[in-house]
């Protein structure tokens, strides 16, 4: 039996961490959409939303801990199976080309490293923006006080800049998760080909709605001003 | 009556392992749809031996696709362009009069070319010498139904017994993994009680040996199932992967 260190660089080890990782990252953009989206819901959702979060104190910087691990982790892999590929193959073929039918390669499928790099790139300038952003402090109902991060999204999102560089990168996802949430079952060893073509119709499925939710955010603020009939005031 | 046709063809030349080598050009004018593709190489190398020029080594058996040493990519795509078929059995008949055709030898670290488009696979054979096969005792065979196998394991394993070890996989992988090769020999010998017992050191070991030999990691891309010329499905893969993870809790 080798030890859980060997295992987890081995071949099978490292594509199964992907998987995981993969996984795990595509549980936390579940998690964030659904979040954001209270930006429609009443007045206070939103800043009542992330103040529940800073509420959690030491708990959140555990979460912090492990997203960043996650992000680490998975980027780490990603990059090495890609680099990997000079020393595998150091002369390249003149002509190259999939042969179709069972295959996977796609536009997507070839982006993964790329797209992921743009993801992480974005993801530093977003924590950036808004975690660290300026803001003002508002009264709740409640009597608490809040950041007015709802502010600063709505300012951001007016700015022609972020709302379109946002929409451009969340674009991206549709080809980072209609691979990767396939390839991730896959590498956690799903074997039938009835279920891979079900998760690959989930794939593109999860992928679009992921997707469009995220952009929907930016968009709609920027062609509404903040002002439309979503937004309530 | 089939009429001849003509073909421009392109072919990697390399005069021996650790030299440069170069892509040569040759146009035939009479190649008969009949033919298969390694007989209209041989064409190529008699025309080339008439002319006083080198003739291109290329590996080859059975010609009936089952000894697996064919293994061009031809048009950037292992064993040509129809599924399920070695290059041995792809004929002319595919092609037509005008075509350009460029062949290229597999091209992975771990598979060294020798010469022209022929490429040392032994890493395949020590992959197999670290745990593919089962260990039986000599001597009188035992009787053949002491060991009953059922019926869907034996279907399944000799599904994955029909790799001829040709390396397309290698070859048309974009990161040179020989996962489906690997995962292949493990389901064919894992399916079976003989090979249940050596079950856990064989998966670690031959999962080991593919990264000891240079080859790259699995990216779930699948194109070793579209070239594989037996058609051999990733689910081998995932059968590693399985092996592999029950060994670790053994
Ligand atoms: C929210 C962010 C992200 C999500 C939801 C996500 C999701 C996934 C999933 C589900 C997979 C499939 C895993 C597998 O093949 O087993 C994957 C693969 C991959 N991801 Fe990400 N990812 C994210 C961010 C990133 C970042 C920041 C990078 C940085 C480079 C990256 C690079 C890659 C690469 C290269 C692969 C392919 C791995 C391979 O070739 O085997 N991803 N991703
Ligand atoms: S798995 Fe298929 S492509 Fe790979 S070596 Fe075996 S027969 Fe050839
Ligand atoms: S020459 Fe034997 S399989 Fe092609």
């Amino acid at each position: 039996m080798p030890s859980f260190i060997k295992a987890i660089n081995s071949q099978v080890g490292r594509k199964i961490m992907t998987g995981i990782t993969g996984i795990g990252l595509m549980l936390f953009l579940i998690g964030h959409i659904v979040g954001n989206l209270t930006i429609f819901g009443a007045p206070e959702a939103f800043n009542i939303y992330t103040k529940t979060l800073e509420d959690l104190g030491p708990l959140l910087y555990v979460i912090e801990a492990g997203l960043a691990f996650f992000f680490l982790y998975h980027t780490i892999l990603g990059v090495s199976i890609w680099w990997n590929r000079r020393k595998a193959r150091p002369e390249g073929y003149k002509k190259y080309q999939t042969k179709g039918g069972p295959s996977h390669q796609s536009l997507a499928s070839k982006s993964m490293v790329y797209t992921g790099i743009i993801i992480l790139v974005f993801l530093v300038i977003h924590i950036w923006t808004f975690k660290f952003g300026d803001t003002e402090m508002v009264k709740l109902a409640s009597g608490e006080m809040a950041r007015d991060l709802r502010a600063l999204v709505i300012e951001k999102f007016t700015d022609p800049l972020y709302a379109f560089g946002y929409t451009f990168v969340l674009s991206l996802l549709i080809l980072h998760l209609s691979h990767g949430f396939w390839s991730a079952f896959t590498s956690l060893s799903m074997k039938s080909k009835e279920a891979s073509k079900k998760v690959q119709m989930g794939a593109y499925g999860f992928a679009i709605v992921i997707m469009l939710m995220f952009i929907f955010i930016p968009l709609y603020i920027y062609f509404t001003g903040g002002e439309g009939s979503l937004i309530s005031y | 009556m089939s009429k001849d046709m003509t073909i421009h063809l392109k072919y990697w030349k390399q005069s021996g392992p650790d030299v440069p080598g170069h892509f040569e050009e040759y146009t035939l004018d009479t190649v008969n749809e009949h033919m298969s593709f390694l007989e209209m190489l041989d064409v190529l190398n008699e025309e080339l031996q008439l002319k006083g020029k080198e003739p291109v080594e290329f590996d080859y058996d059975c010609r009936e696709g089952i000894c697996g040493s064919c293994n061009l990519v031809i048009n950037g795509q292992a064993h040509g362009p129809k599924a399920e078929v070695a290059c041995c059995q792809l004929h002319m008949r595919n092609y037509k009069d005008g075509d350009k055709i460029t062949i290229e030898p597999p091209r992975a670290a771990a598979f060294p070319i020798i010469k022209d488009l022929v490429v040392d696979r032994s890493a395949f054979d020590r992959i197999i010498e670290v745990g593919g096969y089962v260990s039986v005792k000599t001597g009188s065979a035992q009787e053949a139904n002491a060991l009953p196998v059922e019926k869907e394991k034996s279907d399944e394993a000799f599904e994955y017994a029909a790799c001829i070890g040709c390396g397309a996989c290698v070859a048309a992988c974009p990161n040179a993994s020989a996962s489906l090769f690997t995962g292949a020999k493990l389901a064919h010998l894992n399916k079976f009680p003989q090979g249940e017992v050596e079950r856990s050191n064989r998966a670690v070991a031959m999962v080991d040996q593919m990264k000891e030999e240079g080859f790259g990691d699995c990216s779930n891309f699948a194109e070793c199932e579209a070239v594989c010329p037996k058609g051999i499905s990733i689910s081998a893969i995932a059968e590693m992967r399985r092996d592999y993870i029950k060994a670790l809790v053994n």
